[in-house]
């Protein structure tokens, strides 16, 4: 396949303190976690960059705890490290869910939770559910760590509020009340890129319902009008016509626009008329 | 690096960076895995690394440095699975077969139909049709014991 | 009984050709043209060129054409251009590295390309089929249904890519290449031709074969070529394998087609007149279009009988990639037509779609639309009263109307080796020698996962009266078999195989009760070589297309239910049944294979698989845009296989490599339109039926 491996170079930290003094010192490095995402593009020559930080080791950011009611996901558990976990099967299972449908077995043991996030594909599987659910991204750099709201973590297409000497060491996931409802439409049943995907939560938890699709603009979006108008008592139409405002989908080589708008209104109507 | 290759300690020259699928193919002679489309789609390369199916053509070499990494080599011919898929029409072309072989041995003794599909839904096999892939699996997990 | 491969493939011993090590081994890359029609005005070099062995046409001591049927494809362009990807130069060097650095510009003075068959001034082949009296038949019509059906393209994506190596003689006047191949033969008489030598001079050898379905049928000539072309310049074995990208971009497809369909009916269901044109794309030059085309339009009109009918079929050159053979070679697309068809005219005269078929079917007497009579072994209705009954199909049709679910059928058929005097004009030879323990069958045709190997050993220890683990198959070697054709056109069982069998029974009558070795041991060696004779009753005429167009013909019925999600329009296929009449299975599990793997390729091509063109360039070009079916794709099959044996194949066998894959599509479609969905092409995408529901 296409590119030089000999012209790279691989740092390879020990530890997360490591990691940190090597991007501040050796950077800009790309750092490579289960790699799912990153080898297609080095494989087919898409990127050119020469220097990577090899994050694989790093047992510290592997783990999945509840402080305090908060579900904490290293960034690095693999899919199935989510799919297995018991603390997101019964606190976050619409997260299990999209695991369970990104790739295939080969990309669940490998692609990292952290490496979907920070890939910022707007057809990121894992992406809706942490929208809906208000996750925080914790990032780290020798400087400290900070938390940043998931829904103001993608500034553009295919970019992060991650400063090149950072890296996200865990998402974390507030309490959700409510049921969790999660559609991913692909081109096929398996290993699939979404066409659309939407993660939504409804209100009989007695919060107001949260609702975030993919693949239908630039980033993964929030719906915060069509969320207002149902919490408002709105009908279905009326929010799918508001829903409508709130998207950008486009034509690929996967779907249309037009597909995709008329997707999105149907599961909207389906999640909703599922409401208990 | 050193790592551990079908139960074996061994030492291997390689860019840390080389994929995981040429290191074998080439560096160490084992031409069982093979490549088929090189971004994770067809899981011809797939190995399993401390028993796990991963696809070999996104793993790069310095992250097997404290794994065990098995290839189709590594059955050495003898498990159960081989004889079936030979047996009952699961390998036709044979180049999906090993990777196949190796998700399907991930799938521990036993499984279900539904746990098969699931199970092989990154193998790609273009000859089979995949009924004779599941009617293998389910032959060699009425003869299987359980096996490390 | 274990397939004659199977413990090397199950051991990942089996060394396809980018297993192998040769040494002193040059890798090569091809230089292709980035426009789809145009001149080349300059070729530059950006790179050191050292070490590096350049190839281009003038490098070509033959002919620079890749011999097929006509001679219009270069094998290298020589100034004009006329698709996208076309091959301009081969480059070989020793480190991979500076190989795929190496920075080629190509200037060029572009033309206007034409995408449009419909628009195209250059027709490949065209073919008239006439029966009976048209017009009387539609006079006698009491009602008259016209339809335009259409078909994509499809990539037979095997999973091992295109690859060859090219080893020279010493004396640079032979060449031997070993690779992933389907007919040894074509590959060697294109080289032959390439590059000037005599025939004993090149030998090609084919390497275990990763898959193939036709994409390696013709398509090896050219890789072949381009690597014999550098291994001779370079004087050193050299190494052409693609990767899935320049695979998927580069090599032949499926051709794409538009089917019309204008069909005179009768009251009680009895077809009167049938009027079915046929526009194929070819793509950029010839190959073997004339010959998909043939089989398209000989069965354009379906396992139907009727008095009066007319076809004409056409393949027309486009500027995109050639399109070439792919499992079905014509009969899937013009089936898919005819198929759609029978269920519009039902649904629009008000008659049950089963009635309507089994009233029309073909019956032994009756005659085919070149006027072939069908024998005893004619299955039409058979198969589709096993397939109807077994699915209780009519209770099913009203438990799902008006769901989001649908049953639908199909009933097609499939003629087993060369068209007319194809068989003939090949003449092709199979020998048999014997071994101390058996006998060592030596024969051109491939495995290529379908069994040959095992089959074939089969029939020669049945008829030989030997064990089959003492009948060896020799590899496909030109330099150690005879030519017994291609492996295409569901030929190998019933042509190849019985070439052997013959050979076997002779075989068998000279060693009179001696044992294998004995007679070695008492009368030297012994080589049987028999010949392709035509059954004496085949009568065709090229000329006016009329007559016995196949020895014989399988025949089939689909039966698919499928689900159409109400929010996303994806169609999930719940349960197919399919019921074959074959002749003959000589390898039980080995025709399973063949039903169960063509079928799901036929879903593929009806679902899934779409191949999106640009500007004359295929866009969908991974394995995460071009999508075939997973696990989780594919539905539980049923198998029903019937034997009706045929007279001339082994054992009875007519052949079954093909004819699976002309029957899901139509039934998939067929199944959709009785979910609601008026659909007449396919791929049906869930964004096709988003636009096409009738409710």
């Amino acid at each position: 396949m296409l590119g030089s491996v000999a012209d790279r170079q691989l740092f390879e930290p020990r530890t997360l303190r490591d990691a940190l003094r090597m991007l501040d010192q050796e950077g800009p490095l790309v750092p490579m976690a289960g790699c799912t995402d990153l080898y297609v593009s080095l494989n087919f020559g898409t990127l050119t960059a020469t220097r990577f930080l090899n994050l694989w080791g790093l047992d510290e950011l592997r783990s999945i705890a509840v402080p305090d009611g908060v579900l904490s996901i290293g960034a690095l558990c693999t899919y199935t490290d989510i799919i297995r976990s018991r603390a997101v099967r019964v606190r976050l299972p619409m997260l299990a869910a999209a695991a369970r449908e990104i790739g295939g077995p080969q990309i669940q043991n490998r692609g990292t939770l952290g490496g979907n996030v920070a890939n910022a594909s707007p057809a990121g599987d894992t992406l809706p559910v942490l929208a809906a659910a208000d996750a925080v991204v914790v990032a780290a750099s020798s400087a400290g760590t900070r938390r940043i709201p998931f829904v103001e973590f993608y500034t553009g297409y295919r970019q992060t509020l991650l400063a090149a000497n950072e890296l996200i060491v865990a998402v974390e996931i507030p309490r959700v009340r409510g049921r969790q409802w999660f559609r991913k439409v692909g081109t096929r049943a398996a290993q699939a890129i979404s066409k659309v995907v939407m993660a939504a939560i409804d209100d009989s938890g007695g919060d107001p319902p949260r609702i975030a699709v993919g693949s239908v603009g630039p980033t993964v979006l929030r719906l915060p009008s069509t969320e207002a108008a149902l919490a408002a008592g709105a009908k279905v139409d009326e929010a799918q016509r508001l829903l409508l405002e709130e998207i950008a989908p486009i034509d690929d080589v996967r779907s249309t626009a037009e597909y995709r708008r008329r997707v999105v209104v149907n599961l909207l109507a389906t999640f909703w008329k599922s409401r208990r | 690096m050193q790592f551990t290759l079908n139960g074996k300690r061994v030492r291997v020259d390689a860019h840390p960076m080389a994929r995981l699928l040429d290191v074998l193919r080439e560096s160490c002679g084992l031409t069982g895995t093979k490549e088929g489309c090189g971004e994770g789609e067809c899981g011809a390369c797939t190995v399993l690394i401390d028993r796990a199916p991963v696809n070999a053509c996104l793993v790069p070499f310095a992250q097997v440095a404290k794994a065990h990494v098995t290839t189709i080599e590594g059955l050495r011919g003898r498990h159960p699975l081989q004889r079936a898929f030979a047996e009952l029409g699961g390998a036709q072309c044979g180049i999906c077969t090993p990777g196949m072989i190796l998700a399907a041995v991930a799938l521990g003794p036993r499984p279900s139909t539904s746990a098969i599909k699931t199970g092989l839904a990154g193998n790609i096999c273009r000859c089979t049709g995949y009924s004779a892939i599941y009617r293998s699996v389910q032959r060699a997990g009425a003869h299987a014991r359980v096996r490390r | 009984m274990l397939r004659k491969d199977g413990l090397e493939k199950v051991a990942g011993t089996a060394k396809y050709i980018d297993d192998l090590t040769f040494p002193n081994l040059l890798h090569a890359r091809t230089i292709r043209s980035t426009i789809p029609v145009g001149e080349i005005t300059g070729i530059a070099f950006n790179f050191d060129t050292e070490g590096f062995t350049v190839v281009d046409h003038r490098d070509v001591p033959g002919r620079n054409i890749v011999a097929l049927i006509d001679d219009d494809q270069p094998c290298l362009v020589e100034r004009t251009v006329r698709h996208v990807a076309e091959p301009i130069l081969i480059l070989a060097h020793s480190d991979r590295r500076r190989l795929a650095a190496a920075d080629v510009r190509i200037d060029y003075r572009p033309a206007v390309p034409n995408y449009d068959p419909a628009a195209s001034s250059v027709s490949f082949k065209s073919v008239a089929i006439d029966k009976g009296d048209l017009d009387a038949g539609f006079s006698a019509a009491d009602a008259i249904v016209e339809g335009e059906y259409r078909v994509g393209s499809q990539e037979q994506l095997y999973i091992e890519p295109n690859g060859m190596v090219a080893v020279p003689a010493d004396d640079g006047r032979g060449i031997t290449v070993y690779g992933s191949m389907q007919c040894p033969y074509y590959v060697h008489r294109a080289l032959t031709v390439l590059l000037g030598f005599p025939s004993e001079r090149v030998r090609i050898v084919q390497t275990e074969t990763g898959g193939a379905f036709g994409g390696k049928e013709e398509y090896p000539s050219i890789i072949a070529g381009h690597a014999a072309l550098a291994a001779l310049k370079a004087r050193r074995p050299v190494k052409l394998v693609y990767d899935r990208v320049e695979d998927m971009i580069a090599t032949t497809k499926r051709h794409p087609g538009l089917i019309r369909h204008r069909t005179g009916i009768r009251r009680d269901g009895r077809l009167t007149a049938m009027d079915v044109d046929v526009l194929l794309d070819g793509g950029a030059y010839a190959t073997l279009s004339a010959v998909v085309l043939s089989r398209g339009v000989l069965h354009a009109s379906g396992p139907y009988r009727c008095d009066n009918i007319r076809i004409r079929g056409r393949v027309m050159m486009t500027n995109t990639p050639p399109n070439g053979a792919f499992r079905g070679f014509g009969a899937p697309q013009t089936q898919f037509a005819i198929e759609v068809h029978m269920d519009r005219i039902a649904a629009a005269l008000n008659l049950d779609p089963v009635r309507l078929r089994d009233r029309n079917a073909l019956r032994p007497g009756d005659t085919t639309a070149t006027g072939q009579r069908m024998g005893a072994d004619c299955s039409a209705r058979e198969v589709l009263r096993e397939a109807v009954k077994r699915t209780g199909f009519a209770k099913r049709r009203k438990a799902l109307a008006g769901t989001n679910k649908g049953i639908g059928l199909s009933l097609f058929f499939h003629g087993s080796g060369f068209t007319g005097a194809g068989e003939t004009k090949l003449a092709s030879k199979a020998s048999l020698a014997l071994t101390k323990r058996g006998a060592r069958i030596l024969v051109a045709n491939t495995e290529m996962g379908q069994g040959t190997r095992t089959m074939l050993a089969q029939i020669v220890a049945d008829t030989l009266g030997v064990a089959y683990d003492d009948v060896e198959v020799n590899a496909a070697d030109t330099g150690e078999v005879p030519n017994s054709g291609p492996t295409v056109a569901s030929r190998t069982c019933m042509i190849v195989g019985r070439l052997l069998e013959r050979c076997a029974l002779e075989m068998r009558d000279r060693l009179a009760g001696l044992s294998p070795r004995a007679y070695l041991r008492r009368h030297g060696p012994l080589v049987v070589t028999k010949q392709y004779e035509k059954p004496p009753e085949m009568d065709w005429d090229e000329s006016t297309y009329r007559g016995d167009a196949y020895g014989s013909f399988g025949w089939a019925c689909d039966v698919i239910e499928v689900e159409v999600d109400r929010d996303t329009w994806a169609v999930r296929p719940i349960k197919l049944t399919t019921v074959h009449e074959v002749g003959k299975a000589i390898h039980p599990t080995l025709v399973a294979g063949q039903i169960e793997g063509g079928t799901a390729q036929g879903l593929g091509w009806a679902l899934l698989e779409d191949v999106i063109m640009r500007d004359g360039r295929m866009v969908n070009h991974t394995m995460t845009t071009y999508i075939v079916p997973t696990t989780l794709d594919t539905p539980d099959m049923d198998i029903v296989v019937m034997e009706r044996p045929y007279k001339h194949g082994p054992f009875g066998a007519k052949g079954v490599g093909e004819m699976p894959i002309d029957g899901p599509a139509p039934a998939v479609v067929n199944a959709l339109r009785h979910a609601g969905f008026d659909l007449r092409e396919i791929p049906a995408t869930p964004e096709k039926l988003m636009s096409c529901s009738s409710r």
